[in-house]
Order: C-alpha cells, then sequence, then structure tokens
C-alpha cells in the first residue's frame, strides 16, 4: 500500500471517529425529515432559541429514510421522523419504527382524521389537492363539480395530470378507493387516461403551464403550487376549485407533512416537546406559511393569499387511509394505464 | 516495484499480498451488492406478477430503446468530436478542446428540465412558433427522441474523455506510416485511429452506458419510464424494498453480461501504441473548418450553454435571494468530498490496475470486473445497500463491544459510498493507461540499465499521468453532482450543493435549484479547466 492511501485511510479514519463522538453536554433532538431545509430550519431555530435545546436533522426522502431507521435499528440516533405525506408515516409505524405520544395539547391541536388513531404519528401541515381550471375556456360553475366528473364524455381531451408515480396521486387515488370502492375507482381512472388532452407530466407546475398554454383545460394539483405561481404571477389566466363540496360529496382531498417520535429515540423527551412546539400556533404560521400550505391547527388561520383562495370542506377520513391502501391505489393506476 | 520492471504479467499459483489486497477490495466493494442479492431469499413473486401483467414489457422495451440511442449518440458525439480536436485544425479548436469535457459537470435531470422547459409545448420555442405560424399546432416534446438526445448530450463526454486522450496519444508516426501506406485521411481514420482507439472507447462507452441504466433523475423528468421505474415503483410505491433490490440485481446481470460481450468480442487484440509525438493537425479546405466549429459550437450550446444560461437567469431574476453565508460551506464541503474522494478512488483503481497488470491469477480478472460494477445501480439503491450493510456491521459491533454507531453517519461511511460507486469511473481511464504501457518498453528500459525506481518515472508515469487526470477529474465530477448515497450516508451538518438542489426540486422549486445547481457547474469549472490542460500531449 502506498504512503499516500495509507495516509488518506487514516485521515478518514480519524474524520470518521471525531464525526462520532461528539459530546453530549447539550440536551439535542435529532431529526430524519424529507420536508427540505428550508422548510423546517426556521422551525427548528426558533425552537432552539425558545427551549436551548439544539436540533441536528438530515434530510432525504422518505423511503430512503425509513430505510435508514429500520436498518439502524436500536443504534439509530433519530428521535423524530418528519414526512410530506400521511402514507410514509403510517408505513413507519407499521413497521414499528415509531412510539406513542399520549399528549392532551398535541390532540388538542391536532384534529382527530390528521394524526394517527394509536398517536403514533401527528399532521403538522395540511396539503390540499384539487381542481385547477383556466379562467379562459372553463366555466366553473356549470362544468365543474368533482374529481370523479373529470372522467367523463365532457372532458375529452381536455385534461392535464401529473404522473402516477407521485404519491400525492396514489394517496388521492387510495382516498377514493375508500369510499367508492375499487371497481368505481377504477373506471373513474381509466375515464381520466382516456380524457387526458397528453401525456401526464413529471410535475403539477407543468400541469398548470400546460393548462396556461391551452394545451388543456384543467387539471389535479396541490394548493400550494398553484400559491407559488400566483405569488410571482397574479394575473395568469389560471385558478382554483374546491372539489366534491355538494350535499352528499366526500369533501376536497387533502393530505398531511406530519411527524412521529421514533421507537428507539434517544431523547424522547425533548423530540416530544419539539412535536408539541410545532403544533402550536407560532410554528404553525411558520410551516403553513413558508410553503402556502394550511395550518393543521383549526385555531391558526391560513396565510392571507392562502385565505384569498376562500374556505373549503375537507375529506374527514382519517388519512391513515392514504398509507392503508396505497400499494392498492398503485397497481389500480398501473392496471388503468395511468403511467 | 521489482514486479512492475517485470516485462510481462507474472503468472501466480497462490495470490501474493498484492492480489489478496485486490481481492479484499472487491469484497468490500461488492458487499452492498451482494446485500442486495441476498433479497432472492424472499418471494416477492406477487409484485413480479403485478409488474410483468402491466408495466414490464413497456418498460424493458423502452431501456432498449434507450440504451440503444444513447449508444449512438455517445459514439457520434464522443468520437467526432475528441477526432476533430486531436487531429484537425478549425476556428476554436484549442477552446473546445476542453469546454467540450464541460456538459458532464451539468446534471442529467438539470439539462432534462431545462430541456423541457424550452422545447415541451407551453416552453419559449413552441409558443413563438404558435405566435408566428399559424399552421403550427405543436404538441408534446416528451418523446423518446429527446430523452435520448439529453442523455447522450450529458454523456457523450465519457467517450469524448477518453477517446481523445486515445487519438492524441496515436502520435504522428502511426498516422504517417498510414498514410505513407496510401491511406487518406478519412480512410487513415477508420482504419487506423479508429480502431486502436477501440479499448478507450468502449471504456468511455461502458461509462456511459452505465450511467444511463441507472439513470432516474432524467428519466423521471420526461416521465418516460424505464426498468429504474420499475425499481423505484416498487420500493416508494408499493412499500417493497425486496423487489426493488431484485430488479436491481437483474439490472447488474444485464450489464454484467453486456461487458463481458464487450471482452470477448476484443478478444485477444492488444492495443500497444507509439510514442506521443502529436501529429501535424491537418486543417480541411474550404469552409469546412468552419462546418466542424458549427458543429463543435451547438454541442457545446445544447448541452453546455443552453442549461448554464437558464440556470444564471433563474439566479438573476430570484434564486439569488437564497444567497447567504451557508453557502460558501455548501461549496466548500462539495469540493472536499469530491477531491478526498477522488483520490482515494483513484489510488484504489491503480492497485486495481498495477496488480492487473502484473499479476495473473484465476480469480483476479473476476475480483476486478467485480469490484467495477457498483456503477450501473441505480444510486439510490446502491446506498440502500451501503445503510443495509453498514448498519449490520455497527449492531453486530455494538452487541460485541457495546460501542454505538462507528460507520453509519460518519464521513468514512460516505466516502466508502463514494468508492463503491465510482470505482469503475477510474478504473476505465486507469485501466487504458496501463494497456499503454507496452512490455517492449519495459523491455527496453531494462536493457538500457534503469534501475526499477527510474523505469517507474520514466517510463510508466508519462504514460499513466494523463489516464490517471481523466480519472481524477471524472471522479471528482462525479461525486460532486452525486444525490442518492449523499444525501442518505452524510454526517449532519454535511449538506453539500447537490443535497440543496435535492431539497428544493422536491418541492416543485426549480428556480430556487438553479442557485445550487450552478454553483455546482462554476465549481467544477476550475478543476475541468486545470486537469485538461495537463492533459494536452504537446
Amino acid at each position: 500500500m502506498s504512503p499516500w492511501l495509507k495516509g488518506g485511510m487514516l485521515a478518514l479514519a480519524a474524520l470518521a471517529i471525531s464525526a462520532c463522538s461528539e459530546p453530549e453536554d447539550t440536551r439535542e433532538v435529532v431529526v430524519y425529515t424529507s420536508r427540505g431545509d428550508h422548510l423546517v430550519k426556521p422551525v427548528f431555530d426558533a425552537f432552539t432559541a425558545e427551549t436551548g435545546i439544539k436540533v441536528s436533522y438530515i434530510t432525504d426522502n422518505d423511503a430512503a429514510l425509513l430505510t435508514r431507521l429500520e436498518a439502524e435499528g436500536s443504534n439509530s440516533p433519530a428521535d423524530m421522523l418528519i414526512t410530506v405525506d400521511a402514507g410514509n408515516l403510517w408505513q413507519a409505524a407499521e413497521r414499528g419504527l415509531l412510539q406513542p405520544v399520549h399528549d392532551d395539547t398535541l390532540k388538542a391541536a391536532v384534529p382527530a382524521n390528521l394524526r394517527d388513531p394509536q398517536d403514533r404519528w401527528y399532521g403538522l401541515s395540511v396539503r390540499a389537492r384539487t381542481i385547477v381550471y383556466s379562467t379562459e375556456r372553463v366555466n366553473p360553475e356549470e362544468e365543474l363539480s368533482t374529481y370523479e366528473a373529470l372522467a367523463e364524455e365532457p372532458w375529452r381531451g381536455r385534461l392535464c395530470l401529473r404522473t402516477s408515480k407521485k404519491v400525492y396521486n396514489q394517496s388521492l387515488v387510495a382516498t377514493m378507493i375508500e369510499r367508492l370502492g375499487e371497481a368505481r375507482t377504477e373506471e373513474i381512472v381509466r375515464g381520466w387516461v382516456d380524457n387526458l388532452a397528453t401525456d401526464v407530466f413529471a410535475n403539477d407546475n407543468a400541469v398548470m403551464e400546460a393548462i396556461i398554454a391551452g394545451q388543456c383545460d384543467v387539471g389535479i394539483v396541490n394548493t400550494y403550487y398553484f400559491g407559488r405561481m400566483q405569488r410571482d404571477n397574479p394575473d395568469m389566466p389560471l385558478k382554483l376549485f374546491w372539489a366534491n363540496q355538494g350535499e352528499g360529496e366526500s369533501g376536497m382531498h387533502v393530505n398531511i407533512s406530519g411527524a412521529g417520535v421514533t421507537a428507539h429515540a434517544p431523547h424522547p423527551e425533548e423530540a416530544k416537546a419539539l412535536l408539541v412546539w410545532m403544533s402550536q400556533e407560532a410554528s404553525q404560521r411558520v410551516l403553513a406559511d413558508g410553503n402556502m400550505e394550511f395550518p393543521v391547527n383549526p385555531g391558526v388561520s391560513p396565510a392571507p393569499a392562502v385565505a384569498a383562495w376562500g374556505e373549503f370542506r375537507a375529506d374527514d377520513l382519517n388519512v391513515e387511509v392514504a398509507g392503508r391502501r396505497q400499494v392498492q391505489a398503485v397497481k389500480l393506476m398501473d392496471r388503468a394505464g395511468y403511467r | 516495484m521489482g514486479l512492475l520492471v517485470q516485462a510481462r504479467p507474472r503468472r501466480l499459483r497462490r495470490p501474493d499480498l498484492p492480489v489478496l489486497a485486490v481481492l479484499v477490495i472487491a469484497a468490500a466493494v461488492l458487499m452492498p451488492v451482494l446485500v442486495l442479492a441476498l433479497s432472492w431469499l424472499g418471494d416477492e413473486s406477487a409484485v413480479w406478477q403485478h409488474l410483468a401483467q402491466t408495466v414490464l414489457a413497456d418498460l424493458v422495451l423502452n431501456t432498449l430503446l434507450l440504451v440503444m440511442g444513447v449508444t449512438v449518440g455517445v459514439l457520434v458525439l464522443g468520437i467526432s468530436l475528441a477526432w476533430m480536436v486531436s487531429a484537425l485544425d478549425f476556428p476554436g479548436r484549442r477552446f473546445f478542446d476542453w469546454a467540450l469535457f464541460l456538459p458532464l459537470a451539468v446534471p442529467a435531470y438539470v439539462l432534462a428540465f431545462v430541456a423541457l422547459d424550452t422545447f415541451d409545448y407551453a416552453g419559449p420555442v413552441q409558443r413563438l412558433l404558435r405566435e408566428t405560424l399559424p399552421a403550427f399546432s405543436g404538441g408534446s416534446a416528451r418523446r423518446p427522441w429527446l430523452v435520448i438526445l439529453t442523455l447522450s448530450l450529458v454523456f457523450y463526454p465519457y467517450v469524448y474523455m477518453l477517446a481523445r486522450t486515445a487519438f492524441m496519444a496515436q502520435g504522428r508516426t502511426l498516422m504517417e506510416q498510414a498514410r505513407i501506406l496510401g491511406l487518406g485521411p478519412y480512410a487513415a481514420f477508420w482504419r487506423v485511429a479508429l480502431p486502436m482507439a477501440r479499448p478507450a472507447i468502449a471504456a468511455g462507452l461502458a461509462l456511459a452506458l452505465m450511467e444511463t441504466l441507472a439513470d432516474f433523475g432524467a428519466v423521471a423528468v420526461f416521465n418516460y419510464d424505464t426498468f429504474t421505474t420499475a425499481i423505484y415503483k416498487s420500493w416508494y410505491g408499493l412499500f417493497n424494498l425486496n423487489a426493488a433490490a431484485q430488479l436491481a440485481s437483474l439490472l447488474l446481470v444485464f450489464v454484467l453480461l453486456t461487458l463481458a460481450l464487450e471482452r470477448l468480442g476484443r478478444g485477444r487484440a492488444r492495443f500497444e501504441q507509439q510514442g506521443a509525438r502529436q501529429a501535424h493537425r491537418v486543417r480541411p479546405r474550404g469552409i469546412t473548418p468552419w462546418l466542424l466549429t458549427g458543429f463543435a459550437g451547438s454541442v457545446f450550446l445544447l448541452a453546455f450553454a443552453l442549461p448554464v444560461g437558464r440556470l444564471l437567469y433563474w439566479v438573476v431574476d430570484s434564486a439569488w435571494r437564497d444567497l447567504d453565508a451557508r453557502y460558501w460551506g455548501l461549496i466548500w464541503r462539495t469540493l472536499v468530498l469530491g477531491s478526498g474522494a477522488a483520490l482515494v478512488t483513484v489510488l484504489l483503481a491503480l492497485l486495481l490496475g498495477y496488480v492487473r497488470r502484473t499479476r495473473q491469477h484465476r480469480l483476479l480478472h473476476i475480483a476486478v470486473r467485480g469490484a467495477t460494477v457498483g456503477y450501473a445501480m441505480p444510486g439510490s439503491v446502491l446506498a440502500v445497500g451501503i445503510v443495509l450493510s453498514f448498519a449490520a456491521i455497527d449492531r453486530f459491533l455494538t452487541q460485541t463491544f457495546g460501542v454505538g454507531q462507528v460507520l453509519m453517519g460518519g464521513l468514512l461511511a460516505l466516502q466508502m459510498a463514494y468508492v463503491v460507486r465510482f470505482l469503475a469511473v477510474a478504473f476505465g481511464p486507469v485501466e487504458t493507461a496501463f494497456e499503454r504501457v507496452r512490455p517492449r518498453l519495459i523491455d527496453a528500459a531494462r536493457t538500457l540499465g534503469a534501475s526499477p525506481a527510474e523505469t517507474v518515472r520514466r517510463v510508466y508515469l508519462p504514460l499513466l499521468t494523463p489516464g490517471v487526470l481523466t480519472a481524477l477529474l471524472l471522479v471528482l465530477i462525479d461525486v460532486m453532482k452525486e444525490m442518492p448515497a449523499t444525501l442518505l450516508l452524510r454526517p449532519f451538518g454535511w449538506d453539500t450543493l447537490s443535497v440543496r438542489i435535492y431539497e428544493m426540486t422536491a418541492e416543485g422549486e426549480w428556480a430556487r435549484a438553479a442557485l445550487p445547481s450552478l454553483s455546482l457547474v462554476l465549481a467544477g469549472l476550475l478543476p475541468v479547466y486545470l486537469l485538461m490542460r495537463r492533459t494536452r500531449v504537446h
């Protein structure tokens, strides 16, 4: 072995050891989060400023973080898992990676359908997925009503959708399966596919841009993507429509970005403190407003730009259905040819 | 060093220390891959049945089409451009010589996003056409040919880089001999230069194709479903990591077969080369030089200027607001991780190449091949293999010695992940360089009474240097762009530019991702420029 190689290896080993052996004289919480740095750091900074508890975190996608958490087992340094959808929290809980947190303040802040019935995870912000339409070519009062109706004949060649590989669409279809049954849902998804104006897109922004450009008239997107685009371009010929608001209809589909305390958390008390803190007004505002989402705490009002879209009735099914029926939804969309 | 000055590889009955070292490296590199192969112990027939009944046939066809298209694309671009800058003279040649390597610094998904942003229905090009030509109705640009073109533009530098080194090393005498024997310049290219550069071109092509097979980011932007789509669908959508690992290991088998076929085709041919005096460059007559400039210019424009220009626009428009003091840290850590990994990986590749050059042993060939397959694995799947194996080692250490996590969450784990993933990238150029060291040169050096140290210094080093620099550069750029392993294995606080790109694009904030993307490209510029200057043969 060349001396260079040896030197390099030694230096790396030294670095590795020094990275592992930090003294633990301060209180801290370690977070694995799929919510990006820019969307969590302000909350963590405020928490540290108020409590003196340090927050260390790494960001990655849900599936990778779950795999790491599971592989590390009782060795894991993680105290908390934050995800951007309910399905992955349900999955983490299923695999025994989360521990229940029974706390009355938390339960009062988070509506029952936006948290785990067994208290292992809690929603922190609400992500609504609804219909977006061209104000130039669609008359909302006469033409728009439900997600289901977008599968009907009048929308032939006018619909744009994002890929079924995105978890938001999987959650939407999972909820529909729960409400309408598998057969009826498959019929609807096939109807959507038949009505597509063009191949499905890779992201919600592209769906909205296609509607603006005239490639299609209507689509389904998360509201905060619309919010961001509207912020940059207030006069765009595009509007949100609150889906499924009619009598006997399900209400608008919502998902959550949420968190749970890990089963082997080295600092469970600090992690619980952070979880409760995030459900309260000050951090609710930061969490929701930073990305134009809706606060999960009903006592906190959304940002003015978000509130300006008007009020809606959300689907009151527990969001855990997104996880429970995700596999079924993915398979259904594959069968229906929804790529 | 004694063995280095032996002209021909020594046949070993029993492996000696260096051979054992290679076997250990190969085992370490193969560990995460083997962990994934364990997935076959589980029965995932339900997932397989579902995939087979719905999407699998399309995915396999799409993948084959992509592989064939990118093969043609990177060969045409890489070889023609490498030949142009090394054998012909045209306006701007000195600039294009190094600039044509730059597209490699642009992550594939960034070029994919910019290409669609520009050429899709809602983009500026089709909008302009619709406004000016009433008959033009336009349509989706998310077509196979644009996926192929995009990936070819990102990955051709692998072929370009290796072929260029080979062409330049062929030198004056060889081409002069070909010409004396009555071949025209083009016939000399087809019948002499090209066949002799074949090992280098094959090595570059192998890298480009492994990247293509492992790519998920760029094809996802186009929603072009390939075999990796099935892997991620099983993992993210069906929550079945086991099935994903099975699919990924199948992909590796396919790659191994392809590599074996290429070796077989090359057979026993040896490609030893003359000294490296640069040939006089031929300046074609008439407008041909300007056509060449136009060709090189369009490739540079599409593959580099267009994406960088678009990124620059976003940064100036809005993304600069994210620029804060933390940014220097991101850039610094990106460069530190990249250069550290480049050094370690290339040293290991040199060790592999050296042992291969000086010894023959049955296991050796398999071990070296095995040590370089990690590259074809989709990055996040490989990262998971590493997490699974490191976490298992950590658990074992905890149970035995009572220590906490040793590997996971440390820099060592991350560096090892880079080695596993990019050893192939370093080994390609290094191996090609070793092949240039002809046994006769060693014989000559010995006959002339050169000491072993002198032989290494005056024969090996000059001949190996271009290959080693190429390897350093490729690994550096690749590590800087690397995303999944960095995300999953970095210690707390070790965020890099690609981590920031991920966080922005994951939330659909492409404009804000422009700042880290542009920084990444710019951070790669200096090493590219410096190293490309060093690899010039004067």
